[in-house]
């Protein structure tokens, strides 16, 4: 039926996953953070396509759950923006280092 | 595993996506790393068509490769960036995160390598625009309209948090 196994685009998405994770823990400038964090998103949402493809029941739930998925990863990606420009006017930096405010 | 066409796409779009988050940790200019990011959102949008879900791709490249690489853009432009975001030291830190990234990745990996569902033919690919509206507005509804308040909340959130306010703490003091 299909000459790709499920089992590939998992991998690609795991692979992805560990790309975005591990830039988002060593990054220093917190747009980068952030934009690891969207690819983190990104890898799970094709876990979502390929599950609504090759799944047990093959449905168009999954594709929905994906555009879900964006939809809430913009509003993360527009919120988290606002929150680095608030703290950039308060601190003159973007370095995730120097935010450490909670630190007494 | 036979060779076609079908698998031929999928490994040049997943080695284009992997490049394009290797550079994303490898580059060293904050720009250059949002820009290589572009490929990999554009090469996940041709995995999706593969997967028979064109309307995914079609949003993916609207909002990930347009909308989010713009603000995310404009949120490099408006801060002031030392143009390299390079670390100063702690390399035993990266090194003990680069083994635990690894240990994650092998872990799930030793779960899915050979997980096969059987699986049926499907008609997600005849009109699949059609079926996503079918199931956006009869069973998921409610959903879709949370997430219409969602966004309505993300906006007003994202304006009051960036606002400048710096009158109203001049008049405080």
């Amino acid at each position: 039926m299909s000459s790709v196994p499920v089992s590939a685009y998992l991998t690609l998405a795991l692979i992805l996953f560990c790309i975005g994770l591990y830039g988002a823990l060593t990054k220093r400038n917190t747009v980068i953070v952030l934009i690891s964090i969207e690819l983190m998103l990104n890898a799970v949402n094709i876990n979502l396509v390929a599950f609504s493809k090759f799944g047990m029941i093959p449905s168009i739930t999954g594709q929905v759950f994906a555009l879900f998925a964006i939809a809430v990863a913009a509003a993360e990606a527009a919120v988290g923006l606002a929150i680095l420009i608030a703290l950039y006017r308060n601190k003159k930096t973007v370095n995730i280092d120097e935010m450490n405010d909670l630190k007494s | 595993m036979t060779f076609s066409g079908e698998l031929l796409a999928f490994l040049c779009l997943a080695l284009v996506a992997v490049i394009g988050g290797v550079l994303l940790l490898n580059l060293t200019k904050v720009v250059h790393m949002v820009v290589a990011l572009v490929f990999t959102f554009i090469s996940l949008a041709g995995i999706y068509v593969l997967l028979s879900a064109e309307f995914v791709a079609v949003v993916q490249v609207l909002i990930y490769s347009g909308a989010i690489t713009i603000i995310m853009l404009f949120g490099i432009m408006l801060t002031r960036h030392n143009d390299t975001s390079e670390p100063k030291g702690g390399t035993l830190k990266k090194i003990f995160l680069f083994l635990g990234v690894l240990g994650f990745g092998v872990a799930v990996y030793i779960g899915i390598y050979n997980l096969d569902f059987n699986p049926q033919a499907t008609t997600l690919h005849e009109n699949n625009t059609e079926q996503i509206g079918m199931a956006l507005y009869s069973k998921y509804i409610i959903p879709f309209e949370l997430t219409s308040v969602l966004l309505l909340v993300a906006l007003i959130g994202a304006i009051i948090l960036a606002k400048n306010d710096n009158k109203k703490e001049a008049d405080k003091e």
